[in-house]
């Protein structure tokens, strides 16, 4: 049975993490998303599904947690907010490295530094660039509604163990505060079977298990370089998450995410209402960018404006993709501050007129 | 005639007074001779064995000159990033509390770096063991000052000697963590002579055992030498050891069944 409930963002991770079967969470608090972790221990998770919380002592301790129960092949998720995030890159990357399946949320507030504790979406390319060294990927999720960050958390999951890689749900403060209602699924039990590689403990019928980083060889080092590449280009092929507004007959486009995405969709009205056709893509995984359906539309608009809550960042994966065909341009608000639909309606006024 | 008495007559079960435990892997171990990071895992391997616990045991290793350890033991590991192997450590406990866990750290790797998982972890109760080698220097980026180092010995880093003034003083972590309501069982001791090595496993089996308890943290502190980092040959090293490491970091137990043995 499905259940109807009137929740923070924050909360609904919270909430969809018990109910996703998850086994750990792990963290550190920071606004604004600490009520992630609020919500758990006030939850007792333990009782109702065995799931462990525990505050850790930084969010780089946290991170290391999340890696210590990843590779006993159980599900496990973190939050924070950018400066945490920060942080928490080096575990990131140990666990790109070490094929670990995570979930990492970021409630995304303005920076750099120490900057805001309002909502920003100045960490798209931390988010989907890899982030901590070496070369990897995160699957970048980017939800726009409570309701998206309840359900991206079991799809987070079950992306995460089928690629063996750490998924990101990028949010921010707007998101992770708003209430709205949510539709939660019901209660998944806990996994009893964990994945071969594992670390539960050798038994006789197997070889032991290493969970490790670490290739000193240069040659083997490379290939598995080869092997997790592979991996990200399979996640482009079959991955790839977006949804379109109002783009059948869009001469202008917008191109945004999350809140702004929320924001945009206005706008849209608003422009549509004085004759302005116009539509939106939002991309939903921020890697694998939905650079075929950014092409496909160059070929039909006009223009686009990618609306985003940062000096724009994710306007260069739109640009790669439009390839020069149409104009891009970008716009957007910085240290969290939010754009009204009206401002981003001006700007893609201000865009057409560059263009005609 | 006489027979000649050939090695067949003589590698014979019954007249086997030693052998390699079957929890250390064919793998050539990578230390240098003398080093006691060979006899310590040796160690560790035989106690599982005994205790018949490999399919119970986790173990995660560091970042430093035992960061290959899971080449040699052949029981489930995990590589940590550089200090968080109490991090990770806690999670494995956490989720499968019937397991045994353990860490095995350097000085750098627990005293520097990862000092606040090291602290937390003892101070939480985290019901697992770390083993914590100590040989005063961070061995395997080439003999640089770690948080052990004595004052005036000399490393890569302090190559006049540490400075106190300067530099700060060493760390003495063991004490520090014993003092923790948290830890349930904390010794130091060493492995570079039959009686300290049985000792030592004494100590290891202890800590093991422990767990069973699900009292709070063990830690057993080796010191060891560095002979190729404090360039000097292994005896030397290890003399150098007792005269100089010792007095510093004494021998023997810190803290048994919670409490702290006063030594004052």
């Amino acid at each position: 049975m499905k259940e109807l409930k009137l929740m923070k963002g924050n909360e609904a991770i919270a909430e969809a993490a018990i109910r996703a079967g998850a086994d750990a969470y792990f963290g550190y608090p920071i606004t604004p998303q600490s009520e992630i972790l609020e919500y758990l221990m006030l939850e007792r998770p333990h009782e109702r599904t065995g799931m462990i919380v525990l505050q850790a002592e930084s969010e780089v301790a946290a991170i290391n947690m999340v890696y210590g129960g990843a590779a006993c092949g159980r599900k496990v998720i973190t939050s924070s907010s950018s400066p945490g995030i920060s942080l928490k890159q080096e575990g990131i990357s140990y666990m790109a490295g070490s094929e670990l399946p995570c979930l990492v949320v970021n409630v995304v507030r303005g920076g750099p530094g120490l900057g805001t504790i309002q909502p920003s979406q100045s960490d798209y390319f931390q988010a989907v660039k890899g982030g901590g060294h070496g070369d990897y990927r995160l699957l970048v999720l980017a939800p726009q509604s409570v309701q998206e960050m309840a359900d991206f958390v079991g799809l987070g999951f079950d992306l995460a163990f089928k690629y063996r890689n750490p998924v990101m749900i990028l949010t921010d403060g707007a998101l992770g505060q708003m209430m709205e209602k949510v539709w939660f699924d019901e209660q998944k039990p806990r996994q009893t079977v964990f994945p071969s590689w594992a670390t539960t403990g050798k038994s006789t019928d197997r070889e032991r298990n290493i969970i490790t980083s670490l290739n000193l060889d240069s040659l083997k080092q490379e290939k598995h370089n080869q092997k997790i590449q592979d991996k990200y280009k399979k996640m482009k092929e079959n991955e790839v998450r977006f949804e379109k507004i109002e783009c059948d007959n869009a001469e202008y486009l917008f191109i945004a995410y999350g809140t702004s995405a929320r924001i945009c969709q206005k706008s849209v009205q608003l422009a549509r209402e004085r004759g302005i056709k116009a539509g939106l893509l939002r991309p939903i995984t921020l890697f694998p960018f939905p650079e075929k359906a950014v092409l496909e539309l160059a070929n039909l608009v006009k223009g686009m404006l990618a609306v985003e809550m940062s000096t724009g960042q994710m306007v260069e994966d739109v640009k790669l993709a439009v390839k020069g065909k149409v104009k891009v341009e970008h716009f957007g608000r910085m240290g969290g501050v939010i754009p009204s639909p009206d401002e981003i309606l001006i700007a893609l006024e201000n865009l057409i007129k560059k263009i005609s | 005639m006489t027979k000649r008495i050939s090695a067949d007559d003589i590698v014979k079960e019954e007249n086997l007074v030693y052998k390699k435990t079957s929890l250390l892997t064919k793998n050539v171990m990578h230390y240098c001779p003398g080093c006691g990071h060979g006899t310590l895992h040796r160690l560790i391997a035989e106690v599982i064995e005994e205790m018949n616990i490999q399919s119970e045991t986790i173990g995660i290793t560091p970042v430093g000159c035992s960061v290959l350890m899971y080449n040699y033991l052949d029981i489930d590991m995990q590589g940590a990033a550089h200090g968080r192997a109490p991090a990770l450590a806690t999670a494995v406990k956490r989720l499968m509390p019937g397991k045994y866990v353990f860490t095995y750290q350097g000085d750098g790797d627990l005293a520097a770096i990862g000092t606040a998982e090291t602290i937390h972890a003892c101070n939480r109760g985290e019901n697992f063991t770390i083993f914590f080698i100590n040989n005063g220097i961070y061995g395997m980026t080439g003999g640089q000052m770690a948080p052990t180092t004595l004052p005036e010995m000399r490393s890569s880093t302090s190559p006049y000697g540490r400075d106190v003034k300067m530099m700060g003083n060493p760390l003495n972590i063991t004490e520090l963590v014993a003092r923790l309501p948290g830890t349930y069982y904390v010794t130091r001791q060493a492995v570079h002579t039959p009686a300290n090595v049985r000792k030592a496993k004494k100590a290891i089996r202890q800590a093991f055992e422990s767990q069973k308890l699900n009292k709070g943290l063990s830690l057993v502190e080796i010191l060891s030498n560095c002979n190729s980092g404090w360039k000097m040959s292994p005896l030397q090293a290890n003399k150098w050891m007792v005269e100089n490491m010792f007095p510093f970091y004494p021998i023997g137990d810190i803290k048994l069944e919670g409490k702290l043995l006063d030594k004052e």
